[in-house]
């Protein structure tokens, strides 16, 4: 059955506009990187609190709160088969908008999300946090990367999954918004168990 | 549980029986082994679609079971199914997922093979003292080879039913998908999602025209998106399930989007959302049967053993071992239809493979599944429902309602047969 994210979400499904944000290189250009600017310590350490805070939240499947976090033009992609394809022409784990976002929420507070019943028990480690500069086109975002590592445990076993997150953050009042978050999992050109809770 | 093969019919006939089956069918390794001999490597299987390997030398890394293929297209454009595998030492030849190349050359020794499968030659080639018979250490190769509308089949019988056979009445599933694209043909050009379900083939396969279980597992996103899908599936819907011959079966809905009589409504859209592809479907089908199109939908049909065609998704079911499945899942594209396109894989994103709002939860099923068919007692599935009710429909295929188990009664019954010859 294909068609019930369509049937009325109509606004669910990504437009050309919202993709033309995912392409902007996300890593590696940014001043810290190429070591033109003084680190700001006391932006690190705000930046890593916030992904501490994020991680914590969908460990701890707090939908709402993690929901709350993204801005209104927030995009959630998770690629398959590289990490730079593109999400117009090719199939990805997650491609969602704001809107689909929220219908993901909104699914697991039916209560019969049944890959998330019982809920995975998930602990993720975040490290290798960089600040990585701002966006080219917008020096409001600021270009943020890390490492993750989940541990999942559910009735099927054990899962790790390790990858490198690309953020994009737009500053909300003394935090963060998430404006563009890219999941790039290790080996996800090969084949994955179900993946249903918040990565 | 038995741990062997059964040895005779009657013994095949003791694990199924007309509306159950015995739960040693989906745990047993040897059993499993004897459906890799009887039925993946004897039967017609979907391999891949040509437009994978569009152009002369393309290449793409496929399976048939647990066998490693490579598809490729040679410089004539003819499409060879080649076993991944040095003739040499057993190395495999190709390391890439696809690519566009005339030769693979083994990376052990050097030996190298055109994408024909023939083997071209190999370092110091004095070693062999001219002896060697190079015409017999070609790639191995998938016995026979035939598409049918851009779908290539392989299989490993060097003599059987044509593809066409095979087929049968399922072929009709084929014209109709390819008839809803303006061109007359789809791509599947998005590459594909791997998503690998701890559990038995067969708990797929009976899965997917199974019209019983979307509201009870599917019921978390039809209620979020408001979806018209679950009703399709109900007791009262006009939908039917078909038994097409060969384990292929169906579920043909295409008796609710009659009633509904809403182009497009099958997408879950309206036409007018669609302009460029309605234009483009009445040209060159002409405006009536353009309608007839647009509100009949795309099949939703279970080929057998491993394609499943799902209105705007192409799945495919590979069995890796007694206990593990992976589907490789991927959005249709029409060709030349971008403003559809583009809708196909955006809402095939958001519904299948690893977090997809449907196909995680129908793994969860299935893996659920696979756990409980250990348990000592009962030792039965049961797949009796709607045994009372089966009838023919005008064209002689036995049909039921909607949420009928006529698909899955079909699957074992040419399971059986499948299994039974071999024994």
């Amino acid at each position: 059955m294909p068609e019930p994210i369509a049937a009325t979400a109509e606004e669910s499904v990504p437009e050309a506009t919202d993709v033309q944000r995912v392409l902007v290189p996300g890593d590696g250009s940014g001043s810290y990187a190429t070591g033109e600017a003084p680190l700001d310590l006391q932006l690190l350490h705000e930046v890593e609190q916030f992904l501490y805070r994020e991680a914590r939240l969908a460990d701890e499947h707090e939908y709402d709160a993690w929901e709350a976090l993204w801005a209104d033009d927030g995009i959630y992609w998770v690629p398959a088969n590289g990490d730079d394809t593109d999400p117009t022409t090719s199939m990805s784990v997650i491609f969602d908008n704001r809107s689909r976002i929220g219908l993901r929420i909104r699914q697991y507070h039916t209560g019969k999300r049944h890959s998330q019943i019982p809920p995975s028990a998930l602990r993720r480690l975040i490290s290798n946090v960089e600040l990585l500069g701002t966006d080219p086109d917008d020096d409001q975002l600021l270009l943020v990367g890390a490492n993750f590592l989940v541990y999942e445990s559910r009735e099927r076993g054990v899962v790790h999954w390790a990858g490198r997150y690309d953020y994009r953050l737009r500053r909300r009042g003394d935090s963060f918004e998430i404006v563009f978050k890219k999941v790039r999992i290790v080996g996800n050109d090969r084949p994955l168990h179900t993946l249903a809770f918040l990565i | 549980m038995t741990t062997t093969v059964p040895a005779d019919r009657a013994a095949w006939d003791a694990l199924i029986e007309h509306d159950r089956v015995h739960g040693s069918l989906y745990t047993d390794p040897a059993i499993f082994d004897a459906e890799l001999e009887r039925i993946w490597y004897r039967t017609w299987v979907f391999v891949g679609h040509e437009s994978e390997v569009p152009e002369p030398n393309d290449y793409v890394v496929k399976s048939i079971g647990p066998q490693p293929i490579i598809m490729t297209r040679d410089k004539q454009g003819e499409i060879h199914l080649l076993l991944n595998r040095c003739t040499h030492r057993a190395n495999l030849v190709c390391d890439a997922p696809k690519g566009n190349s005339s030769a693979f050359r083994c990376p052990y020794h050097g030996w190298t093979f055109s994408n024909t499968g023939k083997l071209l030659g190999y370092p110091f080639n004095s070693g062999y003292g001219g002896r060697e018979k190079k015409s017999e250490l070609g790639l191995g190769r998938v016995a026979r080879v035939a598409s049918y509308k851009g779908f290539v089949f392989g299989s490993f019988a060097e003599e059987g039913e044509t593809l066409e056979e095979h087929l049968g009445a399922a072929a009709d599933a084929i014209d109709r998908l390819v008839e809803l694209s303006p061109s007359g043909e789809i791509e599947l050009t998005a590459g594909w999602l791997q998503h690998e379900a701890k559990a038995n083939w067969k708990m797929l396969v009976e899965n997917e025209t199974d019209g019983y279980h979307p509201q009870f597992v599917h019921s978390s996103i039809f209620t979020v998106a408001d979806s018209k899908i679950g009703e399709l599936y109900g007791e009262k819907s006009p939908a039917v399930c078909r038994d097409l011959g060969k384990g292929h079966t169906e579920n043909d809905l295409r008796p609710a989007f009659r009633e509904r009589d809403e182009p497009m409504s099958w997408f879950g859209t309206t036409a007018d959302r669609l302009p460029d592809y309605v234009e483009h479907l009445e040209a060159a089908r002409g405006k009536e049967r353009a309608r007839e199109i647009m509100i009949d939908g795309a099949p939703h049909v279970m080929i057998f053993p491993n394609l499943f065609i799902a209105e705007i998704q192409i799945f495919v079911i590979q069995p890796v071992a007694v206990d593990r499945t992976v589907q490789h899942v991927t959005a249709i594209q029409y060709k030349g239809e971008p403003q559809i396109n583009r809708r196909m894989l955006q809402q095939t994103i958001g519904s299948v493979g690893p977090a997809g709002m449907l196909l995680a939860d129908d793994t969860e099923m299935y893996e659920r599944n696979q756990r409980g068919v250990h348990a000592k007692n009962p030792e039965w599935l049961v797949i009796a429902r709607g045994t009372h009710r089966e009838r023919l429909d005008e064209d002689g295929f036995t049909i039921g309602d909607a949420t009928d188990e006529v698909p899955q009664r079909a699957i074992w019954r040419h399971y059986l047969e499948l299994m039974e010859a071999g024994a």
